[in-house]
């Protein structure tokens, strides 16, 4: 029932970014100065090659000779059936472009969810087992000013260090393996001074609780104890955060993308912006958010697994 | 009953942030007027050291470093004001609406919400610069319209339990009307709420506009703005490094000093 109720809930909030950001597109397309189509058709043709010709049949394509209301129907029935046009700049199918950089954001978003996650876990376990040592409040004092500094100064920070001072790595592009390394931890620092603070106190106050207090008495060793009490009661905050977590990742990818020349959706986005490619920006706007989306609903139903109580 | 935090006196972190909060917006103050035109390029003196004569140097064009970070500081600060106070008024005012009107209203509001929600706030400002490169009001527009929802879902929250409560009962059986009844059970109660949204809202506000700068759909040169100086200063890196720490430094202070008075524990 609550499976059900939650999945409708993320089926309407789909429904309806995909709305706003194909009606926002659609009279962007109508607002931006000049001729649309002419544009268009020189970037896609060439400046000398321009035809009226060619014009009307972008002008046709784009649904800009038709009046207002019934060209925004036709637009949203396009949007519904995944048609999103092509890209004013490329002329290759929308859906195509955007299909190949969620391949490269996705292995970002991956690569710096691995990273956090296995910093974040172990120091935030340990800081939680042994709440008060030296070893916590080191940690959780470096966590807190980490956590002040955004992931595009972040970025910033790390191409001086890495790129600039000791020239350990490449600081842009994708030529090899390395490439992925300063912007996956761009994204992972941030994220994993965040789960150290929230799976310390998890920890802590599972271990501070009865039942964790009555599983050691019964005669269960420390790693017993932990592995069927404490670790799943944990998980479940932990969870929560990193699903509101979501939002900065996707925030954050747009700016670590462009800053290292990521040819990710968030790169693609800001360059569609430069290019005034309406329906680039349509797509790769819209991929984003339903990303988001799908694994803001991802994490309900991990949160609803983990936790029976919330079933 | 007093469950009320209102009246809960500031922490000594709490004070801590507002002196940095009260440093920067003086800073952003004094130094436009002080250190003269933001703009003017000269270039016989060009990344010159911090001396006497230009307190945080000239930049790779010979502009007054002084000058084009108070300008900076000062627009990221005003657009964090403004866009706060549009965000949280019409925000707490549908939260209120939305608990007390009828099952329609909510569930309208509450869809509504979670449709902007779907969308992340820099992606619906992005979107939104396109139809306006350069210009200021997609920022302001696009981060009321993202932050709004914050405030309704908050307040909604909260004052459906409170309406609920005794005291609410006993006034309206007294025979007290709304308005009493948000001037005297609500708004006492909402208040720390929105203290602490509005500190967190002024923080996303300062942070996406450097953010934009930075990957170059923000406000165009040679407009002063912190993310755009960091972005023309980090190819003059080597030669001048005290130049990009200088907008790092009034961004990290401004954001360390928002993020303090919402008090560190509730940080995220």
């Amino acid at each position: 029932m609550t499976v059900a109720r939650l999945f409708l809930r993320r089926l309407v909030q789909a429904l309806l970014v995909s709305l706003m950001v194909s009606t926002l597109s659609f009279f962007m397309m109508r607002a931006l100065p000049g001729d649309a189509a002419m544009r268009v058709a020189a970037a896609r043709y060439g400046h000398d090659l321009v035809t009226a010709r060619a014009a009307d049949a972008v002008r046709a394509e784009l649904k800009l000779d038709r009046p207002v209301a019934s060209a925004l129907f036709s637009w949203w029935g396009d949007v519904l059936r995944l048609n999103l046009g092509t890209s004013a700049v490329t002329a290759a199918p929308v859906v195509d472009e955007v299909s190949h950089q969620l391949g490269y954001t996705i292995r970002l978003a991956l690569a710096s969810m691995g990273i956090a996650l296995l910093f974040g876990l172990v120091l935030g376990v340990l800081c939680g087992l042994w709440p008060g040592s030296v070893f916590d409040q080191a940690w959780r004092a470096l966590a807190a000013a980490i956590r002040a500094v955004p992931p595009f100064i972040l970025g910033l920070l790390l191409i001086v260090a890495f790129s600039v001072e000791i020239s350990a790595l490449p600081a842009a592009g994708t030529m090899d393996s390395t490439s992925l390394v300063l912007p996956a931890l761009t994204l992972a620092v941030g994220l994993s001074a965040g789960l150290i603070r929230v799976t310390r106190d998890a920890l802590k106050s599972v271990t501070e609780s009865g039942y964790f207090a009555f599983a050691r008495t019964k005669g269960l060793s420390l790693n017993q104890a932990l592995l069927r009490h404490a670790l799943r009661n944990a998980a479940a905050p932990v969870t929560a955060y990193l699903s509101v977590q979501l939002v900065f990742l996707i925030e954050g990818v747009v700016a670590v993308e462009t800053l290292f020349a990521w040819p990710g959706i968030g790169h693609a986005l800001v360059h569609a912006i430069y290019a005034r490619d309406v329906p680039m920006i349509q797509g790769t706007v819209m991929a984003m958010a339903l990303l988001f989306v799908c694994l803001s609903a991802l994490a309900d139903f991990a949160i609803l697994a983990i936790d029976p109580r919330r079933r | 009953m007093t469950t009320s935090s209102a009246f809960k006196p500031m922490t000594r972190w709490q004070w801590a942030g507002l002196a940095i909060l009260a440093l920067t917006a003086l800073f952003s103050l004094v130094a436009p007027v002080v250190g003269g035109d933001p703009l003017v390029q000269d270039l016989d003196h060009v990344m010159v050291k911090p001396s006497a004569a230009s307190p945080l140097g000239t930049d790779h064009l010979g502009r007054s470093m002084l000058a084009r970070l108070g300008h900076a500081a000062r627009l990221s600060l005003l657009l964090a004001a403004l866009s706060v106070l549009t965000a949280a008024i019409p925000g707490a005012v549908l939260g209120v609406a939305a608990a007390w009107r009828s099952r329609w209203t909510d569930t309208m509001l509450s869809t509504i919400a979670d449709g902007v929600l779907a969308l992340p706030g820099l992606l619906l400002i992005v979107l939104l610069t396109a139809f306006a490169p350069g210009r200021f009001w997609p920022f302001y527009v696009g981060l009321s319209l993202a932050l709004w929802v914050e405030y309704f879902r908050v307040v909604r929250a909260s004052a459906q339990s409170l309406l609920r409560g005794p005291q609410v009962e006993a006034s309206r059986l007294l025979g007290f009307g709304p308005a009493y009844i948000v001037r005297r059970h609500l708004l006492p109660e909402l208040f720390p709420l929105l203290r602490t949204l509005m500190t967190f809202g002024a923080a996303t506000s300062v942070l996406s506009l450097a953010a934009l700068g930075l990957v170059g759909v923000g406000l165009r040169p040679p407009t002063p703005e912190l993310g755009t100086m960091m972005i023309e200063l980090l190819p003059h890196y080597q030669e001048a490094p005290w130049l990009i720490a200088e907008p790092i430094l009034i961004l990290l202070f401004a954001v360390t000093g928002l993020a303090l008075v919402a008090g560190e524990r509730e940080f995220r």
